[in-house]
């Protein structure tokens, strides 16, 4: 069995000109230096357009007068794989069921977006929003008040029969 | 209008206020021209570079200054403290203090008498210039033989062989330039360029390219970097060193870059002087004087301050567009392999520059016994020789190849092996 090798030979001293790949190259990078096509985001000032099926920091939905709309039917602690929603319930005088208690640990969740997909009344969602850096650690269980106070835009869910979003 | 020198007080005053000036616009200059490295290398690599602290990033230096101060100095426990703490100080020094004797604009009148623009005209001139930027290789020397670090040490060597080696180039291109000036003093070397009707780097464009070259290599800057070469050194002699004190080191670094600038600018570009005769301005016999007329006597030279302020400006220009020359190759050449660095230095440079002086001092002489007057008839003969030496220079390093590409004559061969394999014995 024969193996075929291809040897590639380096160019002779006698045949290089290291004088003009030196000029070229800096032809090259002047070209480079008076136009630099700068592709680097400028963050602070330029946002990225995120997708509408972006999956990010929650949200809670309130009413008009502004009782949250969670009516604490136990779906979304239940559905969530990273066990990251506290939920307590209770019920007032007129027998309607409302959170007591309701804290996500943003640590912990895995941004799946099943608590959406789950909830029968969309009161949680998450949202198009990433910016949620804190100074302290315990900034990042986000109790109810704090998921009724978020107002960025919430998550389009993927459609199964939709697949594009058209 | 007869201009006196200043004298007295009032010489004590301007010379106090150009030191302090000159310092500080120095260290400025420095200073920001680190930044221009950082911002120019991220638009050659199409990135923006620092533009977050103050207006397009310009109080980047400031807060890399306080950085640097703020950070702890660690000193290795098997470093020689005193030579360890030395050495940054004599890198630092040499840097600042040759800039003293580079004159920077045209005289400037005052009520109290004419104030040359220079720090300290001594009659010694370039030999002071290049007395103390030898000096700076003892600091890098010390540095890493302090550090007691085997890459500091070998990064300190290597600068040390290469430092040794393009001071003789360097020299040698030099010679041409005081053998057509006539004197070591810069004012003088200026005001020669500024007489003869054409800068230097025309009549002695080779000696340009040589010392140009040599500047690069005696800074230490890429494609010479070997006293740091990252990839194989860490950084060189300078790997123990952390905040002010490495920061000393860095400074040094672009104080020899600015100073290289200015003395390649003084000493090819004509310094200070702009295109025309109307900023000309020498001390001859007293006299601030413009130049000669045709029969012999003085024309007396009328300084003026907007005059300091433009050949200010031009200086400055000449200076920045060397530091920008610097940045540019550095961001551009690769580095070279530390042998060839020697056998460009010793096989090509120095035989080149001894050679050149033979030519430029044969023509010079030929020149004085024809009875060629000094002016732009002399400096157009030298530049004819000039150029024949540049070209065929050229033209050697290209290997005679500067008109096609040697990529383009020969292709790369590629050829195609069939190896047989004995059988293998299981068969």
């Amino acid at each position: 069995m024969a193996i075929s090798v291809k040897v590639m030979h380096r160019p002779e001293p006698e045949t290089t000109s290291y004088l003009r790949a030196a000029l070229s190259g800096m032809a090259l990078t002047f070209k480079h230096m008076v136009n630099p096509a700068a592709v680097t985001q400028q963050y602070p000032e330029e946002q990225t357009d995120l997708s509408p099926r972006w999956r990010g920091t929650h949200r809670m939905e309130v009413h008009a007068d502004g009782r949250p709309k969670c009516v604490a039917c136990g779906l979304c602690p239940t559905v969530c794989p990273a066990n990251c929603i506290r939920l307590v319930g209770g019920e007032d005088d007129q027998g309607n069921r409302y959170p007591v208690v309701y804290e996500i640990d943003e640590f912990r969740c895995i941004f799946c977006g099943m608590c959406q997909e789950v909830c029968p009344v969309e009161a949680i969602h998450v949202g198009r929003h990433f910016e949620n850096a804190e100074y302290t650690r315990d900034r990042f269980i986000y109790d109810l008040d704090r998921l009724m106070e978020q107002d960025h835009p919430v998550t389009l869910l993927w459609d199964p029969s939709d697949p594009r979003g058209e | 209008m007869e201009f006196q020198p200043i004298s007295g007080i009032w010489a004590i005053v301007a010379m106090s206020l150009k030191v302090t000036g000159m310092f500080t616009v120095l260290m400025l200059v420095v200073a920001y021209t680190t930044l221009a490295e950082r911002r120019v290398s991220a638009w050659i690599q199409d990135r923006h570079g620092p533009n977050r602290v103050g207006p397009f990033g310009l109080l980047q230096p400031i807060a890399d200054g306080l950085k640097s101060i703020l950070k702890e100095e660690t000193v290795p426990a098997t470093a020689s403290r005193v030579f360890f703490v030395l050495a940054p100080m004599l890198v630092l020094a040499p840097a600042l203090v040759t800039f003293a004797v580079i004159p920077f604009a045209a005289p400037l009148p005052t009520p109290a008498g004419v104030v040359d623009m220079i720090v300290a005209d001594i009659p010694i001139g370039i030999l002071y210039v290049l007395a103390f930027s030898s000096l700076a290789v003892y600091g890098v020397v010390l540095g890493g033989w302090a550090s007691n670090n085997k890459y500091a040490f070998l990064g300190a060597l290597r600068a040390s062989a290469q430092m040794v080696s393009y001071e003789v180039a360097l020299g040698l291109s030099l010679i041409a330039v005081l053998m057509l000036a006539g004197n070591v003093t810069l004012t003088e070397i200026v005001w020669q360029q500024q007489q003869l009707g054409m800068w230097f780097a025309f009549p002695l464009s080779l000696a340009f390219i040589l010392f140009v070259i040599s500047a690069f290599a005696e800074t230490n800057r890429l494609p010479f970097d070997m006293a740091e070469a990252e990839s194989e050194l860490i950084t060189g002699y300078h790997t123990e060193y952390s905040a002010m004190k490495f920061s000393a080191f860095m400074i040094g670094e672009f104080g020899h870059m600015v100073t290289a600038s200015a003395l390649m600018a003084t000493l090819f570009l004509g310094g200070w002087d702009l295109p025309g005769t109307w900023d000309n301005a020498f001390w001859y016999d007293g006299q601030l004087i413009k130049g000669f007329a045709a029969d012999g006597t003085v024309v007396l030279a009328s300084p003026a301050l907007w005059k300091t302020l433009a050949t200010f400006g031009g200086f400055a220009a000449k200076t920045g567009f060397f530091l920008l020359l610097f940045i540019w190759i550095r961001w551009t050449l690769p580095r070279f392999r530390y042998d060839q660095v020697m056998a460009l230095g010793w096989k090509v440079m120095l035989p080149t520059a001894l050679a050149y002086v033979m030519l430029i001092g044969g023509s010079i002489l030929v020149l004085d016994e024809v009875g060629v007057p000094w002016g732009f008839s002399y400096g157009a003969a030298l530049t004819a020789v000039s150029t024949v030496a540049t070209v065929g220079f050229v033209f050697f390093l290209d290997r005679g190849r500067t008109i096609t590409g040697a990529a383009a004559q020969y292709a790369q061969k590629v050829e195609v092996k069939t190896i047989s394999q004995p059988a293998s014995a299981g068969d």
